[in-house]
Parts: structure tokens; C-alpha cells; sequence
């Protein structure tokens, strides 16, 4: 029997539950109170394409180090769904604990030798205080968070604040919550003291930090970044996108004296549709966008080469699942990076946006409707599940009064007025960004014929060789520019110069940060790249040939950005060493360390071996 | 329609609307369809409604999918934004763009097969949701630019120069009607007569309005067996009546024997002079019209006219209450709520 985990503000706990039980609510209230007591939480749902019945899991990663990635490994199960029992005890971490309902005897076979069982009698508390089946069930939900306070030293004013603050503006729920929450933790102090050898302890390592989702984080994005037009069709992991965008508009958007609203929202017929309608109010002047997923994307291909090649301002999210096909529809994968990179039929190249958390998610989103406009381009934002479903603790989100939105170039009636020449795909600045009009402007200047169709400089049909290559050309051009506008890539050196570096990107951060933590303790020394954006600047191909060997952390199962760096870098691709997580779950710290470790050790005694 | 490269000077004694223009500020570049093309007719219907209605060409924009009616708005209104998007989304490009910016003219031009094979989703969709447009369907009941393949409006036997249709017909005005339309007609290329005054009611319109154009295809299906040629419809045309188009100021001088004409006062103060050839026929009543347009249709009849007609629609920005102003024309004081607001969002995330 190993020795019982002992730790302070620093374990894992996962809850095992069956969805659709209300155990969600009652999870995210125990994120809440670790973070009421000054302990940083990153908090994961790990649920199923389903609204009640199938398994669920919600995973608390506590660190006063602030680690907010997924750590790998379970230091306290809390094993609430018997479907699920036997996967659950097996992944809890010698010396860790199971915490369970003990209202039934389980034959020994049941539990594992090398954990320590915490038995509370939850059905049975909650059927001698209550007769209602649907209160049993709730309240049972709030026994075992009680019982966890106790066990782990949660001050229990803390939870009764953070019970009263959940059901603000529902105050009568307040009273019998706190009851059950108080049956939980007074059972537990009076049967289980010293049962549990991991503890919570007031800190202040939470400072001023919010507690947010990337998918409301990516709407408020788009209400401060002055989107007017929202068109979409419901696929999971994206859909909170449109619904908080509505939610912030409702708020923020709304005259106060007419009630009419300074935005329009559109829940399409399918994702076509969806990306045609941003696509019509980009080219009329407004800021629109649509929120996706791997399937959506699939479906706007054609209209993505239409906006390419007509120039046309868009907005997408694509908030990335496990595919291919339907594949995992509530899992993460950052497996649609090809896809959207170069989307459509002909010679396409696209932005990408990577955001890391949901504070990125929400600056990303602004600016995204910056570069659209200055670019006349697509812009995808980049995201995931892990990052758009899951809320994240991020710096509070910011705004600067004092920005003006980037509306690019478009000829104003006066200059057309004042015989300023319209060509719409002359480039005039040399930057190979043309000037567009939009749709009524001027009486008898600046109108032109939008079409998906070859055309020369001044917008008028033609098929001629030399005039199609001379605008694909431009087209690329262009890209070149917005290498220079998109946010640039994030370089860390290691303390001591390093042959190895590592390059990753979006949701994948934070695992790693911890990763190179562990990696630095070993002795293991990397320079490491954080991928923002592409197009890639130059700065990414000098940081590849700066090092023997750049490893590439991602999660899917092709390396897709591996392909895309091959693809654009002038980078030998045996420089690159993939390191791959794709079974749906989000990437860990572990997986990370192990994975680059084994390659770097193995390394290293191969050439000690020479 | 511009068949031939004009002067650009400028006859001084050529008519001028209210605004100034001539009827050479409406006209656009020069078709590229077939000699005798129905949709040549209907681009020159176009342009003598925006002329006769006094509309800034500027103020309209033109949107279509692919085709060879989708090709026809560059060759009407050169003065106005058009966009050819990809084949059979126009409705959602011109939903997007009328979201954008309530303020202009919304002209949807498309054909059979855009609209009723590979559009048919996306034509529901925009006529349900009552967008402020006109949708004019330039059908022909084949595909011209890949050269006479049958559309979905194509008549069940219709025959073409290598196979017989199987395939039951869709009709566009009767799924209009279903789907919620507030303007609904259908209309014959070759009868500006009764093209034009529909036209003008329908761009006064504000919502959604459909007009199916019969648009004979002289390449690939003016048979004598087909119901999309010149001959059939002329032959077969039931129209239930003629319409005047009344504008908003003018007062109806005309006097007519009751029960005969029908006046429907539009939102914009235009009025719309029915003249009923068929006595029974109420173009406000919805039902009836349905079921009027099955009954000929099953005896082989075209009806035409002004089948059904709200006056009273309300359109997708009544639905979704946006504001008057254009969204377009929205700046950061009116759409950016500020560093204060975002301190409080903050506080509610902790």
C-alpha cells in the first residue's frame, strides 16, 4: 500500500457523474469555493453528445502554482456514476482516494487496495431528510460538495457565500441549499476527520482574475470589436458563442429609449446559409461573423474561396472538435488547421487566429473584425472545445477607450466625388490591398460587379490568362502583408542556450507551460515558440533553423501544423519532431513532459553512445 | 438589355424621369445571352420600372447565384453594386446584405435552377423569414450555360434533345405562398404589359415579394411541347388581372364599375389597381389563391397576375426590431460598450 497522497493546493479532483443529474451546477459551485479561498482552479467538463443519462466527468485541476492545464492523473475521485465505476477507480493515482456513496454495501472486489476509500451514506442522507425524488436528486449533488468541505478544509462560510451568489436572484433556494450542504459537511467532520491527506488552504493566488468561458469570452469580443451581424446554425462545441452574443446584445446593444436593437441575429437554415449572410453583410459594411465547428466549416467551403477571391470581410470561429465526420461532437482537437488554412476548391490561402485561453479568445475576436476589414479577407478564429466550453481563470479582460475599429480601405463618396480613381482590385498602396466602395454610395461612381468569376483591375469580367494570374498574384501579396498584422508569434528562451525548441499553439498553453516547468526540473532545456497566427511570420522559420530540433506539440492525429510549417517554412522537416494527443481529451502537462523527455534522453545517451 | 454598344453621348431630348435620368442611366453592360432570350426582356422590364419609379439606380443592389439569369443583373442598373455569388445561396448574400443596410433596394435575380433545384433550401428559408426584397425567378425550366439540362420546374414528360423528364414539377409561386410571401405573381417575359406595373409593385413592397417570370430559353427549350416556350404560354396565359401601379401621389382619376377593379393602398402610399379579368379572383385572400392555382394548373393553364398581396407585411427587421439607421453606419459610440462596462462584465465573472 503506497502512502496516501498528501497535499496542499495542488491535486486533482474528478467528479464522476451521470448528466443530466444537475451535478454540473453543483461542480462548477466547488471550482468556485477553491477559488473563494484564493486557490487558482482550471476546471474541465468532459461530456457526452447527449442531454441526460450517459456519463459525464468534470475535472478540477487546483494549483496555488498556478498550472492551469490539464495535469494528467486523478488524486480524488469523486465516483458518483456506477456505469462508469470500474474506469474510474482504475485511473485514480496510487495513494489517492475514491469518495463515494456508501448507502450500499460493494463487495471488496470493487475497490482498489493501493487507494484510500472515503464512504459517505449520500442516498441514505438524503432519503431520511427528503420525500421529493427531484430534490433527492439535486440535493444529493450538494451532500457530497458539503462533505468535501469538510475533508479538504474549505471554510464553510465559503460555501455558503459562494451557494448564495449562485442563486442570486432566486434567494428561497438559498436556505435548503445551505441545509444540504451543511448535512454533507457535518457528517463528514463527525465520521471522516483525517480521512483525506489533501487540503485546501486560503491563498492569494487568485488576484484579481476572472472565471470565464473562450465562447462568451469570444462574444463579448465580438460586441466590443462592433459586430452588427451574427449569422449561425447550432453545432456543438460553437453554439454558447451565438447564444452569449445574443446575451451580451441584450445588454449592451439595445437603445435604451426605443428598445431597438444596434444588432441583428440569425439562426440559419444550416451553416451555408449561415456564412452566405455574413458574407452579404461584409461586402454591404457591417461587421459579421458566424460561429462554427469542424462540420460547419466542411459545409462554407465554397463560400470561403467566394469571399478569398471576391475580397470579401468575414468573420469564423471554429470552434474545433474531434473529427473527422461527426467523430467526437463534445470533444477537443485542433484538427481542422489544414482545412481552414486552406479553404475551398483553387489556390486559397487563409488567417488564422490562435488563441490561447479566453482571454486571447476575447482580444482575438476584436481584432479579428480589424484585419477582416483591413485585409478584405476571412479571418478564422481558432478555437476549441477545451477553450470555448470550459470556464478558465484569465487576467480580466481589457479595453482601450481610446481604439477606433480598422475599417480599411473604403472609398468615401467624397473622394469618389473628387475623381479619385476606383479600381476595386487596383492595388494603389503596394500593399496589395485594393480599395472597395459599398453598395450605394455615389449616384454614378465607384459601383462595380461583385463576382466570384475572374476579372481584372477594375472589377470587369475576363478570363485572359495574364489578367487572372496578375490577381492571383496580388492575392498573395496580400497574405504578405497580413503577416505583418496579425499578432505576432511569442518567443521564451530557455535559461541556458538550447539546441531543442518547441512550438505550440492555442489551447494547448497552458499543458505545456507546466510541461516546460517539469522539463526545466530534469535538467531538460528548451526554447519555445507560442504560435499565434498564420500566416507565419519569419520569425517562425528563423526559430526553426535556430535549432537542431523543434518539437511540435498538437492536438490531432496528422500534425496538421507540422504540415502547414513544412508547408510555408523554409524549414527542413526533419528538423520538426511531432509530439500528437488526439483522443478528445484535453492535452496534459504528463503527456507533454513524458513525450519530450523520452525523445531528448534518448537523444542525448545516443550521442553519448557516439 | 444593351445588345449593341451605344454612344456614350447623350440624346438631349431623351426623356428624363423626376430625378433627372434618362432611361440610359438604368441600363448596364451588354448581354452576353442568346439573341431573343427571355431574360433579355425581363432586364428591360427592370430597367423601365426603376426609371418609371423614379429610384436612384445607386440606391439598388442587385444579388444573384449562377446562371444565365444570374448573370443578367450586370446588364441592367451599371450605376448600382451588384454581386454574383455562388450558385443558388443569393438569398442568403442578400439576406446578409439587407441586414446590413435596411436602406437599400434589394433586387434577387436567380433561375429555375438556382432557386428551385439547388437553391430550393435557401429560397424557403429567405421567403419565410419575410426579407424586404424582390425575388424575380427567371424560369425557363432548364439549364441554359451547361447546355439544356432539365431544371426542377421542368414538366413531368417534358422532352429534351436526349432523355424525357420523370420528375414532377416544382412550382415556385405556389411554395411561396405556402412559406409565408407577402407579394406573389408570376408573370411572362414577352408580356411587359403586365411585367412592369407588377415589377414597380413589387420594389414598393416591403417584404417579401416573389415574381416567377415564364422566360422562354430559345437555345434549349422552345419546343412546341414545352410549357416554358413562347407559343405555350402565349397560348395558355389565365391571367386573373391587370394591374396599375398608382404613384404614391397620385390621385386615381379613372373611374371604374365597382366590383370590377380592387385598389390596394400599399405601405409607401402607392396604390394598386386591380382590373379583374377573372371574377372571383381576391388577391388578398391566400388560401384561395392556392387553391385557384391548382385548379389551373391542372388543366394546363399559366396563371398569371398578382396572385396574392399583403398590404400590410412586416419584414425581417420588423421581426428582429433592429433600428432604423443602417447597421452599416454604426461606429464605436454606438456599438462598443467601454473600459467602464467591461470592469463591471469583469466583476460578474468573479
Amino acid at each position: 500500500m503506497p502512502e496516501p497522497i498528501v497535499a496542499t493546493n495542488d491535486f486533482v479532483v474528478k467528479f464522476a457523474n451521470v448528466n443530466g443529474s444537475g451535478s454540473a451546477s453543483a461542480n462548477e459551485l466547488f471550482a468556485k469555493c477553491v477559488l473563494r479561498m484564493g486557490v487558482p482552479v482550471a476546471s474541465r467538463n468532459i461530456f457526452p453528445s447527449n442531454i441526460q443519462g450517459l456519463p459525464t466527468w468534470y475535472e478540477v485541476r487546483i494549483s496555488a502554482a498556478n498550472w492551469l492545464g490539464r495535469r494528467g492523473g486523478v488524486d480524488l475521485m469523486v465516483a458518483m456514476n456506477p456505469q462508469t465505476w470500474d474506469k474510474d477507480v482504475a485511473s485514480i493515482d496510487p495513494g489517492g482516494y475514491l469518495f463515494y456513496d456508501s448507502t450500499k454495501p460493494l463487495p471488496p472486489s470493487k475497490f482498489r487496495e493501493d487507494t484510500n476509500s472515503i464512504g459517505v451514506p449520500l442516498t441514505d442522507i438524503c432519503n431520511r431528510n427528503y420525500t421529493d425524488p427531484r430534490q433527492r436528486q439535486l440535493f444529493k449533488n450538494i451532500i457530497y460538495i458539503g462533505a468535501l468541505a469538510s475533508l479538504l478544509s474549505i471554510e464553510p462560510k465559503v460555501v455558503e457565500d459562494a451557494i448564495a451568489a449562485q442563486f442570486q436572484g432566486k434567494e428561497k433556494l438559498i436556505a435548503p441549499n445551505v441545509k444540504a450542504f451543511r448535512l454533507g459537511y457535518d457528517y463528514a467532520g463527525e465520521h471522516l476527520a483525517g480521512a483525506c491527506g489533501l487540503k485546501l488552504e486560503r491563498a492569494n493566488e487568485v488576484g484579481d482574475r476572472i472565471f470565464i468561458g473562450g465562447n462568451d469570452a469570444a462574444a463579448l469580443g465580438c460586441v466590443y470589436g462592433g459586430a452588427t451581424v451574427a449569422a449561425w446554425y447550432p453545432i456543438t462545441p460553437s453554439t454558447s458563442l451565438a447564444e452569449e452574443f445574443g446575451n451580451h446584445c441584450r445588454e449592451f446593444r439595445v437603445d435604451p429609449e426605443t428598445k431597438e436593437h444596434r444588432y441583428a441575429i440569425v439562426q440559419a437554415e444550416d451553416e451555408i446559409a449561415a456564412i452566405g449572410m455574413v458574407i452579404g453583410a461584409g461586402w454591404n459594411g457591417a461587421r459579421a461573423f458566424t460561429a462554427t465547428s469542424g462540420p460547419g466549416i466542411s459545409l462554407m467551403q465554397e463560400f470561403f474561396g467566394l469571399a478569398y477571391f471576391a475580397e470579401i470581410p468575414a468573420v469564423i470561429f471554429d470552434i474545433q472538435r474531434g473529427g473527422p465526420s461527426t467523430g467526437m461532437p463534445t470533444r477537443t482537437q485542433q484538427s481542422d488547421i489544414l482545412l481552414c488554412a486552406y479553404a475551398s476548391h483553387g489556390d486559397t490561402k487563409h488567417v488564422l487566429l490562435f488563441p490561447k485561453d479566453p482571454g486571447e479568445a476575447f482580444t482575438f475576436a476584436a481584432d479579428a473584425f480589424d484585419l477582416a476589414e483591413r485585409l478584405q479577407t476571412p479571418v478564422f478564429v481558432m478555437m476549441d472545445l477545451d477553450i470555448g466550453m470550459n470556464d478558465w481563470l484569465v487576467p480580466p479582460l481589457e479595453w482601450d477607450d481610446s481604439r477606433r475599429y480598422d475599417r480599411g480601405k473604403i472609398m468615401s463618396r467624397d473622394e469618389l466625388e473628387a475623381g479619385k480613381i476606383f479600381g476595386r482590385y487596383l492595388d494603389v498602396d503596394g500593399d496589395a490591398i485594393p480599395y472597395r466602395t459599398l453598395p450605394g454610395t455615389h449616384p454614378t461612381k465607384g459601383s462595380y460587379f461583385t463576382r466570384g468569376t475572374s476579372r481584372d483591375r477594375f472589377a470587369k469580367y475576363s478570363e485572359e490568362g495574364a489578367v487572372y494570374v496578375d490577381n492571383m498574384q496580388r492575392l498573395l501579396r496580400k497574405i504578405d502583408t497580413a503577416k505583418s498584422l496579425v499578432p505576432a508569434p511569442i518567443r521564451h528562451d530557455a535559461k541556458q542556450k538550447a539546441r531543442f525548441g518547441v512550438i505550440y499553439y492555442g489551447s494547448t498553453t497552458v499543458a505545456m507551460e507546466e510541461a516546460l516547468a517539469a522539463l526545466e526540473a530534469q535538467g531538460l532545456h528548451l526554447d519555445t515558440l507560442r504560435v499565434r497566427a498564420f500566416p507565419f511570420s519569419e520569425d517562425v522559420n528563423e526559430f526553426i533553423n535556430a535549432h537542431d530540433q523543434v518539437f511540435v506539440v498538437e492536438q490531432n492525429r496528422d500534425a496538421q501544423f507540422q504540415k502547414l510549417l513544412v508547408n510555408e517554412c523554409a524549414v527542413d522537416p526533419a528538423r520538426t519532431i511531432s509530439i500528437l494527443h488526439y483522443d478528445g481529451t484535453p492535452i496534459t502537462a504528463r503527456f507533454i513532459t513524458g513525450a519530450i523527455a523520452d525523445r531528448m534522453n534518448l537523444n542525448q545517451r545516443q550521442e553519448a553512445a557516439e | 438589355m444593351t445588345y449593341i454598344t451605344k454612344p456614350k453621348l447623350r440624346h438631349p431630348g431623351l426623356p428624363k424621369n423626376n430625378l433627372g435620368f434618362t432611361h440610359r442611366d438604368y441600363e448596364g453592360s451588354i448581354s452576353t445571352l442568346c439573341a431573343g432570350c427571355g431574360h433579355d426582356s425581363i432586364s428591360a422590364s427592370l430597367i423601365q420600372a426603376c426609371f418609371e419609379l423614379d429610384i436612384e439606380p445607386h440606391r439598388v443592389a442587385k444579388l444573384s447565384g449562377i446562371g444565365c439569369s444570374s448573370k443578367t443583373p450586370d446588364y441592367l442598373l451599371g450605376n448600382s453594386h451588384g454581386f454574383n455569388s455562388v450558385h443558388g445561396r443569393m438569398p442568403s448574400v442578400l439576406t446578409g446584405a439587407n441586414l446590413a443596410n435596411r436602406d437599400l433596394i434589394y433586387m434577387g435575380i436567380s433561375g429555375d435552377g438556382d432557386s428551385a433545384s439547388i437553391g430550393l433550401g435557401q429560397f424557403a428559408h429567405c421567403v419565410r423569414r419575410g426579407v424586404n426584397m424582390v425575388y424575380i425567378c427567371e424560369n425557363n425550366g432548364v439549364y441554359g450555360l451547361t447546355k439544356g439540362q432539365f431544371s426542377a420546374t421542368a414538366d413531368k414528360g417534358s422532352k429534351s434533345k436526349t432523355a424525357v423528364n420523370s420528375d414532377s414539377p416544382i412550382d415556385l409561386v405556389s411554395l411561396a405562398l405556402i412559406l409565408g410571401a407577402t407579394f406573389v405573381a408570376r408573370s411572362f417575359s414577352g408580356d411587359k404589359k403586365q411585367l412592369i406595373p407588377l415589377l414597380k409593385a413589387a420594389i414598393t413592397h416591403r417584404g417579401s415579394a416573389v415574381i416567377d417570370v415564364v422566360s422562354p430559353c430559345v437555345q434549349f427549350n422552345n419546343n412546341p411541347a414545352s410549357t416554358k416556350s413562347y407559343d405555350f404560354v402565349r397560348e395558355h396565359n389565365e391571367a386573373v388581372n391587370r394591374l396599375d401601379f398608382i404613384e404614391p401621389r397620385a390621385q386615381i382619376t379613372v373611374d371604374y364599375e365597382p366590383g370590377t377593379v380592387e385598389i390596394v393602398t400599399q405601405h409607401d402610399g402607392s396604390q394598386l389597381k386591380l382590373s379583374k379579368l377573372h371574377g372571383s379572383y381576391d388577391a388578398r385572400d391566400r388560401v384561395a389563391a392556392m387553391t385557384y392555382l391548382q385548379e389551373h394548373h391542372a388543366k394546363g393553364e399559366v396563371v398569371t397576375g398578382l396572385l396574392y398581396l399583403d398590404p400590410e407585411p412586416e419584414d425581417l427587421h420588423a421581426h428582429l426590431n433592429t433600428i432604423a439607421t443602417p447597421l452599416n453606419t454604426l461606429g464605436e459610440k454606438e456599438l462598443c460598450p467601454g473600459a467602464k462596462k467591461l470592469a463591471d462584465v469583469n466583476e460578474s465573472y468573479r
